[in-house]
């Protein structure tokens, strides 16, 4: 569903602004920017704050779809003001993201599910070490962790690189604030893939490594072969998608060609090891290259290291002379994201309590500790809550002329047919 | 098609070369630092020891570290290897920097961070995920300051291209651009705190509490910490030699004749020791700030750099 259906609006809006209404104005372009930085930033802050896997997961469509919105925004930019070329730089990394968001989203969602599935648990506070007990769905959901951060080689990357790249064509632009702008909001997307990269390590670690936090997470078992072989598919096409983005890039170049009668001819010019957006001195990139030299240093490591030597002993990790550590004392996903939350303060709602209770004696020692955490969206408080209620006060004022009697409502249709018939005339 | 494999051999050549000299920079920060601090120094091939020593112990595992405990270190490395075959060291237009450029060298930088704070979480110690927690926030922050000095370079020179923008700015001479200054500050207190250096991270502390890279790898041994300490050294290098190609190019090798690489070789050698004397320098005036200070450090770092950007639109692309 979140990798199908929420794209309908990045279709709606490709669909209305580029092909029904044509001609392309760059203060659109400003508008799409604006909400787009705003989506993205926002979507990942609030991501960092869920502890329910889906809903964290769910937020991340928010800020994807941010990233999207900047990709078109700035192709709006680019194509009003003359830059066909450039315009469509933008518009292909908006629409390899969307495919990149459909693919990696829909495998995370079904890693979820898998979890859901085999420990009925949502709260990423009640997982952990469930890459001993589910270890192949542990490296797709990695797979899938790694895309959405857009880290190399993964597929994420290519588009949020071609982003990039279309901010840093700004210059060629004539207006000195829309130069300025631009790269301000590239610089807010590197905030955004960092702070995405945050929150996967929090999602995948607090999920998957460590030790188990509860019964079930302990008891967990792999999920069957036909779930996996979702997952698996999807992981592999992120993976190709982000080692041959030239091949997707010359697919995509029909719809391109529909939407603004130009394509990317340069950006697979060099073959297809080399991507070059622009031109080869601007900027390329080879993932082939990246995933050949991991797997070598993995050879190599394997072949001069791990072969030769003493197998690893196994032992307790240190627990500083205190007994053994237990699955209490790690972090959890509220207590990862802390510092992130103390250093953005303002963004969320937060609601903080700490219940002490003081054990009686001479010398007052606490014997229970309570500590509860809020955080809630503004968007819901704000903008949302208020609509909703507006519109319910509006529809108790208005429902007096609800009387429920054929003739009131036919005198109504009579006096509507009247007034239009004077408009009219 | 031979001049391309000579091109070639000597790309693989200056990424050997990168990879084989970063413990000698280590040593000799170590070194300086010692005779700063009036302390004995070790060797200055004492780093080179101690990964050799590393290398041949047995290893301990935690009883409950996963597969991706034991291939994070492997990954780690082969990230900083690419960064390190990107970076120029000594000559330019070399055919590997067209793997990646400043974009993806950034993305290197954060592909092994994503997992060694994941590594860290793996064991389920609190010190590990109070690192990772911390690191990654420290990063969330130091990564758009140090994109928007990078983006600021690459507009002046109209190209992310590592190797074409140090030819760029060679190129067009000693010109003092404004918005250069501010950049290098920025680039380089993002350096200090990616690099985990006083004052935002230290080094050398034996205090878990203060430790924010040194937590996540706390649990590490043997080969594995040998492969996680030479990459964190030549983490530092790549720092060290970006700055160095991004604002001091002199010196670098532009063709590749016997002599010119030779003087690359001495150039890059002597700024290279020059930058550590003054980190050295920094690092003894400087004490470890509190964790919560390190936004308002890196929020300054990226405030510097919007300057810089800010002073290239309104100054410099007029003309």
């Amino acid at each position: 569903m979140s990798g199908a259906m929420i794209k309908m609006g990045i279709y709606g809006m490709v669909r209305v602004s580029f092909d029904l209404i044509g001609e392309v104005r760059w203060e659109w372009g400003i508008v799409v920017l604006i909400v787009g930085t705003a989506s993205s930033l926002l979507g990942v802050l609030y991501a960092l704050m869920q502890h329910d896997l889906k809903r964290l997961l769910a937020y991340h469509s928010i800020e994807n779809i941010g990233i999207i919105l900047m990709g078109l925004g700035m192709s709006m930019i680019f194509l009003g003001s003359g830059h066909r070329m450039l315009g469509t730089l933008g518009l292909v990394a908006a629409l390899y993201h969307t495919i990149n968001h459909a693919l990696f989203k829909g495998l995370l969602f079904l890693g979820a599910g898998a979890v859901l599935y085999r420990t009925h648990e949502r709260d990423l506070d009640h997982m952990g070490g469930l890459i001993h007990r589910m270890p192949v769905t542990a490296f797709l959901f990695l797979v899938g962790s790694v895309a959405i951060s857009a880290l190399p080689p993964f597929n994420g990357f290519v588009s949020e690189w071609l982003t990039f790249q279309t901010a840093l064509q700004a210059p060629a632009l004539e207006n000195g604030l829309l130069r300025a702008m631009i790269p301000i909001a590239a610089a807010l997307l590197a905030l955004t893939g960092a702070l995405a990269a945050a929150c996967f390590v929090k999602a995948f670690g607090i999920a998957f490594l460590g030790k188990p936090r509860s019964r079930r997470a302990a008891r967990a078992r792999e999920v069957p072969v036909g779930m996996l072989g979702g997952m698996g598919l999807l992981a592999a096409l992120c993976l190709l998608l982000g080692v041959f983005p030239t091949t997707v890039i010359e697919a995509m170049a029909p719809i391109t060609q529909l939407l603004v009668h130009e394509s990317l001819p340069s950006a697979a010019a060099q073959g297809w090891l080399w991507l070059t957006p622009i031109s080869p001195e601007v900027a390329s990139y080879s993932a082939p290259f990246v995933v050949a030299a991991i797997i070598v240093v993995h050879g190599l490591g394997y072949l001069f290291l791990r072969r030769r030597a003493i197998p690893a002993l196994r032992a307790y990790p240190w627990d500083c002379g205190f007994g053994h550590l237990t699955s209490r004392m790690q972090y959890t996903s509220t207590a990862f994201s802390q510092p992130i939350r103390r250093v953005f303060g303002g963004v969320w709602k937060v609601e903080e309590r700490i219940d002490t209770l003081a054990g009686g004696g001479p010398i007052p020692r606490v014997t229970s500790l309570h500590y509860d955490l809020h955080t809630q969206d503004w968007s819901w408080l704000k903008i949302y809550l208020p609509i909703g209620r507006l519109v319910l006060a509006a529809a108790n004022r208005i429902g007096f002329i609800q009387t429920g009697n054929i003739h009131t409502y036919l005198k109504f249709s009579f006096a509507t047919l009247l007034a239009f018939l004077w408009i009219v005339s | 098609m031979d001049s391309q494999l000579t091109a070639w051999a000597l790309a693989a050549a200056q990424a050997l070369l990168f990879i084989a000299s970063a413990p000698l920079l280590a040593g000799w920060l170590r070194r300086v630092k010692c005779h700063m601090q009036n302390r004995a120094a070790p060797a200055l091939w004492q780093p080179y020891r101690d990964l050799a020593k590393l290398l041949k112990k047995r290893m301990l595992l935690a009883d409950n570290a996963s597969w991706l405990f034991r291939a994070v270190p492997y990954i780690v490395f082969s990230a900083m290897l690419l960064a390190a075959a990107v970076v120029p060291l000594v000559a330019v237009n070399l055919p590997s920097a067209a793997i990646a450029d400043l974009i993806v060298l950034v993305g290197f930088f954060a592909l092994a961070r994503f997992f060694t704070a994941l590594a860290a979480l793996d064991i389920g110690t609190a010190f590990g995920g109070m690192g990772a927690s911390r690191e990654m926030m420290v990063a969330a922050l130091a990564e758009p300051a140090m994109l928007m000095a990078v983006f600021t370079l690459s507009m002046t020179a109209n190209t992310t291209n590592l190797s074409v923008a140090t030819a760029y700015i060679l190129q067009s001479g000693l010109v003092l651009r404004p918005s250069f200054l501010f950049a290098l500050l920025a680039l380089a207190m993002v350096a200090v705190a990616e690099t985990s250096r006083i004052p935002v991270d230290n080094p050398a502390t034996h205090l878990e509490l203060t430790m924010l890279h040194e937590a996540m790898i706390l649990e590490y041994g043997g080969r594995h910490l040998a492969l996680i300490e030479w990459a964190t050294q030549i983490k530092l290098m790549i720092y060290a030699v970006l700055i160095v190609d991004l604002f001091f190019p002199w010196g670098i090798a532009t063709d590749f004749s016997a002599m010119v690489l030779a003087v690359g070789v001495v150039a890059v050698a002597a700024k290279l020791m020059l930058i550590a004397v003054l980190l050295v320098v920094w690092e003894t005036v400087l004490a470890k700030m509190r964790l919560f200070r390190v936004p308002q450090f890196l929020g300054f770092s990226f405030m510097l750099s919007l300057l810089a950007m800010l002073t290239h639109v309104v100054l410099e692309t007029g003309g």
